[in-house]
């Protein structure tokens, strides 16, 4: 299989409104920001693959269409990849999958969300027939799989307050983070509104505004890159269907093969030993022990002890979500994008203040949809294998 | 270095007025099948399924994850979905297989076009802060378009008519197609407007639909199929939406897809996506088709216009052409967004 590099990544400052751009202005200041990152120019663009969850969130029917101009991908290709939540992830496979095939040399991928275009609550809420309504928002529906984390690992009632500290403390340092409280406790948190038993306001994601840009590459792009590359060593996505029988909303078998696919395309055999960081789609604290597991870096039933030791902190073991993750920053369709990114930019070294010191391999993670599409890559400091 | 790439089996939904199901699921389970059965591929050795559906169309949030379970998807699967025409998830699955990341792969596109008002619905992909405010719904602007066409003098009320009456008279050999008849240019040109220049034969008709479409590579597709479509090119471009930016009458981005493929000048048949007469006259000039190639045999979008699958349709229609040994070369080629916006063509042929 073809190598293939992300040579820069770009991300605009997120937040509840960006009302000083358009649509097409804060897809821009990603792309622009991931252009210069990655030291390219229009010219050596090849095509543009574009990724975004429902178009309700804006009110544009296939928004990319009136945004091919400003995309950058006039007289190129342009691809629409929708994957709910995961797509920003989908968004970075795809891309990547047009320069493994050499269809490509460059694949510029961009990922967005302007929510303050219209309302997601309103867009989330109208009912396919013959569905049940659940009338709470993404909240109500997670909320019952994360009880019965909790129910089935007896982990401790404090720990997702815990991720919620490291991760709103994280993105702290992250200069483009929605979020940004370096004051955050374990009091503040636990004493913050309960919204849906058992998350309380502080353990949840907020609404906002931003875009996310990578630029790919194959082996000859990232030889002739001037600054580190980050090697795309596996990529791997599954699907499974929102309901049936047997369906584990705890530890989705879909997220578990997934994560199977990827150690063993990129050669990881024991994943908590060879990943020095990751960044995983955590919108709900909860999730931070649950995806753990689900990942295969700790045994069912164990995720939460690793968060608990301090082991997913910058400087711990395996640190989880350095940028801050979507606890801080989560503009819906780019969510995952950035995840991708931030893994990327750990291994090339440009992380900035949240850097992880001496990270060679790095996990990006996304998933979307009732826990039922993943996709995810790794990527690493040399091709390897 | 790379795979050979073939379609093996397509199936189609016959269009309809009002699919007459609320659910997608309902359309897709029997189409897999049948797609399956041509491409003697049991739903398991499918290595990736890739989806083309618009949220917009179904008026509400995440309409393609309903789809999924159509599918069966457990164990889990490998799969993915644009929000486009399907035409560009057999892209994407095309290019999943070049890459070597799957052997086989099935393609769905699916759409209640029936659900709202279509021409309004579909002004909702112009530019929300300047055009979509003034609601200019797309028999509109395709009306736009054919007025300067005609004004120009690259088409005429009459060639557009023709168009209409071969499609028509085309497709009542097609049991899918919505439309069909034998009626004459000159009963066609007499009848009223609908959106000056535009009559109701210029206009595809409102259908709801579904198509799928199986792909595998190398020696899979030969051990599949006795006679496979082989991809000899797939490529797509997409130009600037402004209405003001470019020039109607011309599609560059067909025309630059064209080149991208070496589209040959001696195809056998091109089934082209044209949901209006005058579109269809402006991709021929714009690919270059010469007199001799068979256009749409199937009778086309214009007697049958599944959103979503019309494009994937297209293709389908091509390489059956192929895979039935009724063409040695054919192309089929899909288009999304506003007056021809952005363009696919996929160039199939017959391999000994």
């Amino acid at each position: 299989m073809r190598r293939t590099a992300v040579l820069g990544t770009g991300q605009t400052q997120h937040q509840t409104r960006r009302t000083d751009v358009s649509m097409a202005g804060l897809c821009r200041e990603a792309i622009d920001r991931a252009l210069v990152d990655a030291g390219v120019d229009w010219p050596q663009i090849d095509a543009v693959v574009l990724g975004k969850a429902p178009d309700l969130f804006e009110g544009v029917m296939m928004p990319e269409l009136f945004l091919a101009d400003a995309l950058g991908a006039a007289g190129r290709p342009l691809l629409r990849v929708h994957t709910a939540g995961s797509v920003g992830g989908a968004t970075g496979v795809v891309a990547t999958s047009l320069v493994r095939a050499g269809v490509h040399q460059r694949v510029l991928a961009v990922a967005f969300e302007k929510q303050s275009e219209s309302n997601a609550m309103w867009a989330l809420s109208i009912q396919p027939p013959f569905t049940a309504p659940i009338g709470a928002g993404a909240g109500g529906y997670f909320a019952p799989h994360v009880r019965a984390y909790i129910r089935r690992s007896n982990a401790p009632e404090h720990v997702g307050a815990m991720v919620a500290v490291k991760d709103r403390r994280n993105g702290a340092l992250n200069p483009y983070a929605h979020l940004r409280q370096p004051e955050i406790t374990l009091e503040s948190v636990r004493a913050s509104p309960m919204l849906w038993d058992p998350i309380r306001y502080d353990e949840t994601c907020p609404s906002s505004d931003g875009a996310c840009a990578i630029v790919i590459g194959d082996q000859a792009a990232a030889e002739a890159s001037e600054r580190p590359v980050a090697w795309i060593r596996a990529t791997a996505m599954r699907t499974e269907p929102t309901y049936f029988a047997g369906k584990d909303h705890v530890n989705p078998r879909a997220g578990a093969e997934a994560a199977q696919a990827l150690w063993q395309a990129a050669g990881i055999t024991d994943p908590l030993a060879e990943v020095d960081v990751a960044e995983i789609y955590v919108p709900f604290s909860w999730f931070e022990p649950m995806w753990l597991e689900n990942l295969g870096f700790t045994e069912a039933g164990h995720g939460w002890k690793l968060t608990e030791s301090g082991e997913t902190r910058i400087g711990g073991r395996l640190p989880v979500n350095p940028s801050g993750g979507v606890l801080c920053s989560n503009p819906i369709g780019a969510s995952g994008m950035l995840r991708f990114a931030e893994a990327a930019k750990q291994v090339m070294g440009r992380a900035g203040e949240h850097q992880v010191a001496g990270a060679k391999t790095a996990l990006g993670h996304a998933y979307g949809g009732g826990s039922q599409f993943f996709s995810m890559w790794v990527v690493g400091e040399t091709p390897g294998r | 270095m790379n795979p050979a790439v073939a379609v093996i089996g397509f199936a189609q939904a016959p269009c309809r007025p009002s699919a007459g199901t609320t659910s997608g699921v309902e359309t897709l389970v029997p189409l897999f099948h049948q797609a399956l059965s041509a491409a003697h591929l049991d739903r398991r050795e499918v290595d990736f399924w890739c989806s083309g559906s618009s949220d917009y169309l179904a008026g509400r949030a995440f309409s393609f994850v309903n789809a999924i379970d159509a599918i069966g998807a457990y164990p889990p699967i490998c799969e993915s979905h644009v929000e486009m025409d399907a035409a560009w998830a057999f892209y994407e699955a095309y290019v999943k297989i070049l890459a070597g990341e799957a052997e086989t792969a099935l393609v769905y596109g699916f759409g209640k076009s029936s659900a709202g008002l279509l021409r309004r619905v579909l002004a909702l992909q112009l530019d929300p802060y300047v055009t979509a405010p003034l609601w200019p719904d797309s028999v509109s602007v395709a009306a736009l378009q054919a007025r300067l066409a005609i004004d120009a003098g690259v088409v005429t009320e009459q060639a557009m008519a023709e168009v209409a009456a071969r499609s028509r008279a085309d497709a009542t050999t097609n049991p899918y197609a919505q439309v069909s008849g034998q009626p004459t240019v000159d009963e066609l040109v007499a009848a009223p407007y609908l959106a000056d220049p535009l009559r109701a034969h210029d206009c595809a008709p409102v259908s709801d639909g579904a198509a799928a479409l199986v792909l595998a590579a190398g020696e899979r597709a030969r051990r599949h199929r006795k006679q496979p479509a082989w991809i000899s090119g797939v490529a797509h471009r997409v130009d600037p939406q402004g209405l003001g930016e470019r020039d109607l009458t011309t599609v560059p981005s067909a025309t630059a897809a064209a080149e991208a493929v070496a589209l040959p000048a001696d195809l056998d048949v091109a089934e082209l996506h044209a949901p209006f007469t005058h579109q269809e006259l402006l991709l021929r000039n714009a690919l270059g088709l010469g007199e001799r190639v068979r256009i749409n045999p199937s009778g086309g979008a214009l007697c049958g216009n599944p959103m979503f699958s019309a494009g994937l349709a297209r293709i389908g229609a091509a390489a059956e052409q192929v895979m039935t040994g009724r063409a040695r070369q054919a192309a089929g080629h899909a288009t999304s967004g506003p007056a021809l916006q952005q363009n696919l063509i996929c160039v199939l042929e017959a391999r000994s």
